[in-house]
């Protein structure tokens, strides 16, 4: 895996996989903090907390098809390289949350990668799912700037048109791209 | 605000399609399926997707789902990409990088015509 945005599609399959309705993605870039920290909450099915320790582990699975899991172990290990760490809080019925933090500009940080294609990749495939995509970034002199996609009002104008209808593709991707665009510092030196 | 000019720009392609659809007989369904496992997502299928969503806007692809499953058991073939046809049987290819995945896009969902390499024997 070589981008959090990556993981973050994964983690994501694994909310959809546990039957949520409503899943939340945040990714919150801090400079002056020097804080990287994606988060998927979902109000899927949970786990019991015998099942929450044993996702940390890398051969752990519910698949049938493979005996390795690796996916939550794999960003564990990607937020421990750059000081950060994983957390995850799940209830069993309720929904579960995993969050991974990274130090920014820790040397050995894994690039965050394409967040954009992330969002909509899932947002296209899973139409049925309610998706809110918020992505802040606060530059080092502090101020903060927030982009929102909260794909509800989206569906509720398009009702049965299909996200894949062409032009309707190319709008949402627009959304993404301008609002992801609009938060990205000027350079600084 | 940018955001209700895209909201109202949705509006207007909403009617259209809509035009659209009464005006052309019920064109047979195609259905593409990326796999998403972890090993398909760092086997390169984000990108895979991202070359399928591509095409659709380019070439102004109608009624073609594009939609995401998970791990299939043959983490070595992935990207993995299925494609159906109407009522046609399931398609499965393996190895779909971006280009082949705009290959396929073009002589299986465009002009229905499978490719022959690519395809897993399953």
């Amino acid at each position: 895996m070589r981008e959090i945005a990556l993981h973050l599609l994964d983690i994501a399959e694994n909310s959809v996989a546990a039957g949520s309705r409503n899943i939340r993605m945040g990714v919150v870039e801090d400079l002056q903090n020097d804080l990287l920290n994606v988060s998927v909450k979902d109000d899927g099915r949970g786990m019991d907390a015998e099942t929450a320790k044993r996702v940390l582990d890398p051969f752990y699975t519910t698949r049938t098809t493979r005996k390795v899991g690796l996916g939550i172990p794999l960003l564990k290990l990607a937020a421990e390289q750059s000081e950060g760490g994983l957390t995850l809080e799940t209830e069993s019925g309720k929904g579960t949350r995993i969050e991974a933090s990274f130090r920014h500009s820790h040397i050995d940080r894994m690039p965050l990668g394409d967040v954009g294609t992330t969002f909509l990749t899932l947002l296209i495939s899973y139409p049925h799912i309610h998706w809110v995509f918020n992505y802040q970034m606060t530059t080092k002199d502090g101020s903060t700037k927030t982009f929102e996609l909260d794909d509800e009002e989206i569906k509720s104008v398009l009702g049965d048109t299909p996200l894949t209808e062409p032009d309707v593709l190319k709008i949402i991707r627009g959304m993404i791209e301008e609002g992801i665009e609009a938060l990205m510092p000027q350079i600084e030196y | 605000m940018p955001a209700i000019k895209s909201l109202e720009e949705l509006k207007r392609v909403r009617e259209e399609a809509l035009a659209k659809k009464q005006m052309k007989a019920t064109p047979g369904h195609i259905q593409v399926i990326v796999a998403m496992g972890t090993c398909g997502i760092a086997a390169g299928a984000r990108d895979t997707m991202k070359s399928i969503l591509n095409f659709i806007e380019a070439e102004k692809l109608s009624g073609v789902t594009v939609t995401q499953t998970g791990c299939m058991g043959m983490c070595e073939q992935e990207p993995i990409v299925q494609v159906i046809v109407g009522d046609s049987a399931k398609v499965t290819y393996g190895k779909v990088n971006p280009e082949v995945a705009s290959q396929i896009m073009k002589q299986h969902v465009q002009l229905g015509m499978p490719l022959k390499d690519h395809v897993l024997p399953i």
